[in-house]
């Protein structure tokens, strides 16, 4: 996808460089694109390779072409008709969108609270909050696997959720964010007879969206490609999530790997074509996220 | 009665009530559990049986494990080819990058398009890929050259270079889109000035992009530390048949705390592990905001 407003710019500055002076400075700058472009395909080889080869009739498969002689969907009619896969989509489609939705609704809040609040224990709870980004997921597995077991939460849902409901990194995010909302906006709306709940709401979080929107990106991306909770919680094949489903999936034997790779898209097309469609959205999210985060 | 607190009380009322759900969520699945994974380190348990006291022993059996020491190691050698690596090659696609008008956009979307993938998924594009012949994309291709064979996966000394690639690979999009943030940051006039002065671009970049980039190169090396320090997706799904092999060369800790802790169920040992992993991650931590904080 080329961007619009990058085409002018290009074509106008190769005008420019037609001029004999600037002759070296250009060479340079051609040999820089043709690398720069070259790695940029090498990049994106693994995701080509990954497609095509799911588009391809098993007899084709170990042929290096990467343009398939004849595309077939027989591999996604076989992997859809198996049944599993259709779950585990299903089940990561689930277990992503409710856990972006409460780190929205849980993260905005607490990080609203300790930016535009003033309390006791407000300085606690903000390092409390802080320490968190510490501690390793990895070492809290085994206490989430014996709660899970003791609640009765292993292979659910909700034990697959839980420990991602809220994070502290995206509440440091929101809280910085919310920095940015003039203290006037939420003074005005107080004499206007709003309560803090409705001034958060409708008066803050608007303000907020692409932060919003930022941490939604990260929150969803996460879930959709966590691997080593949800292998530890689920036990059942029904409650696979994706990546989890795909790992057994390729370890079954003699699966071909033409399922593999059919498998393997159906978990990265959707991912894909989310960030093709908002890209400069999300890298500049990313950006924010990376910095202020 | 809420009407009677003055404006004051009336937000700390509000504050806490905001604050309640979220304070119970981090104290019981945040910090209880992490004094549980202490707390079991402690002990001797293997899920069914009673929990008893071990004192050091878990740490004592790990001392004298020498697959914990070559696990150790494996966990080093990641994180010591894998950030060096990444951050080398990000910068010096970030720095030409920065350069190019025509198609930037496109030629971004390239860089970044990797790291939107899901670990798992990719771990498995790359196992196909190196595989023998006539399987495996790497080796038809090095076949077609006439070029004999390599064995990636199965060989100890390049299993784990082979795994750490598709680990790079996916980061590095990230890591490029940071740089050319951070070297957008710099403000024009360090250049006009060099420019005036007539300084090569060695010495711009030498003198001027690199150290006013400090931040977002502790950023990165950090960010790309802990993550390779905590390896498992791409290890586990390349080697599945040999979880961390072969023979344990490419078995990183968190894989040894999974294998520990759920194939063998020894909870004690495994918490003992997860502790290690802790106060590695916790002092690499420290060394960043020290070199933060120096700045």
């Amino acid at each position: 996808m080329v961007a619009a407003s990058d085409i002018p710019r290009a074509s106008s500055n190769a005008l420019l460089n037609v001029q004999p002076a600037r002759k070296p400075r250009n060479m340079g700058q051609i040999i820089r694109w043709l690398l720069l472009f070259f790695g940029g395909i090498l990049m994106v080889m693994p995701i080509a390779y990954m497609i095509s080869t799911s588009l391809k009739w098993p007899h084709e498969v170990y042929n290096v072409n990467l343009i398939p002689e004849e595309p077939t969907i027989e591999n996604y009619t076989f992997v859809l008709e198996d049944g599993r896969f259709y779950w585990w989509f299903l089940n990561s489609i689930i277990i992503a969108t409710l856990t972006t939705i409460s780190n929205l609704l849980f993260d905005s809040l607490v990080g609203y609270t300790l930016c535009k609040f003033r309390f006791p224990g407000r300085q606690i709870v903000f390092i409390a909050i802080l320490s968190t980004l510490m501690i390793p997921t990895e070492m809290l597995v085994i206490p989430w696997y014996l709660m899970s077991q003791s609640f009765g939460w292993l292979d659910s849902y909700w034990g697959i959720m839980f420990p991602g409901m809220m994070t502290a990194f995206g509440t440091f995010l929101m809280k910085q964010f919310f920095e940015s909302v003039p203290d006037d906006f939420i003074e005005a709306a107080r004499i206007d007879g709003l309560n803090e709940l409705q001034i958060w709401w409708t008066v803050a979080m608007p303000l907020v969206k692409p932060a919003l929107a930022a941490l939604a990106i990260f929150v969803f991306l996460g879930n959709w490609t966590a691997f080593l909770w949800p292998l530890i919680v689920t036990n059942s094949v029904d409650m696979y999530t994706i990546p989890v489903g795909l790992s057994g999936f390729g370890d079954e034997a003699d699966v071909a790997w033409e399922l593999i790779m059919t498998g393997a898209a159906v978990s990265t097309i959707p991912t894909l074509v989310v960030f093709l469609v908002f890209q400069r959205f999300i890298i500049r999210g990313v950006v924010m996220a990376g910095l202020k985060g | 009665m809420y009407r009677n607190l003055t404006i004051r009380q009336k937000q700390i009322v509000w504050a806490w009530s905001f604050l309640a759900l979220p304070v119970i969520f981090y104290a019981v699945i945040r910090f209880y559990p992490t004094g549980n994974a202490i707390l079991i380190s402690f002990q001797n348990w293997n899920l069914l049986g009673d929990r008893t006291w071990a004192g050091l022993e878990n740490y004592e059996k790990l001392w004298n494990d020498p697959t914990f020491w070559k696990v150790f190691q494996n966990t080093f050698v990641y994180l010591l080819i894998g950030t060096p690596f990444s951050l080398a090659l990000s910068f010096l696609i970030a720095y030409h990058l920065d350069k190019l008008r025509f198609m930037h956009g496109f030629l971004r979307i390239l860089y970044f398009l990797p790291f939107m993938t899901s670990a798992v998924a990719m771990a498995w594009v790359w196992r196909w890929f190196y595989q023998d012949v006539p399987v495996g994309l790497f080796n038809n291709i090095l076949a077609g050259f006439g070029i004999p064979q390599i064995s990636f996966l199965n060989s100890t000394t390049n299993a784990l270079p082979s795994v750490l690639a598709p680990a790079v690979w996916a980061g590095l999009g990230f890591q490029v889109i940071i740089f050319m943030a951070g070297i957008r940051a710099i403000p024009t006039s360090y250049y006009e000035a060099a420019k005036i002065d007539g300084v090569g671009w060695w010495t711009i970049l030498t003198q001027i992009t690199l150290p006013l980039l400090r931040p977002t190169i502790v950023f990165i090396v950090v960010f790309s530390s802990i993550g390779f320090l905590r390896i498992f997706d791409h290890v586990f799904n390349m080697t599945t048949n040999n979880p961390g092999g072969p023979l344990n060369s490419t078995k990183p800790l968190v894989l040894m705390i999974y294998d520990t802790a759920f194939n063998g169920f020894d909870m004690g040992y495994a918490a003992a592990q997860t502790v290690v992993l802790f106060t590695i991650l916790l002092i690499v931590s420290l060394i960043q905001l020290r070199l933060l904080r120096s700045n």
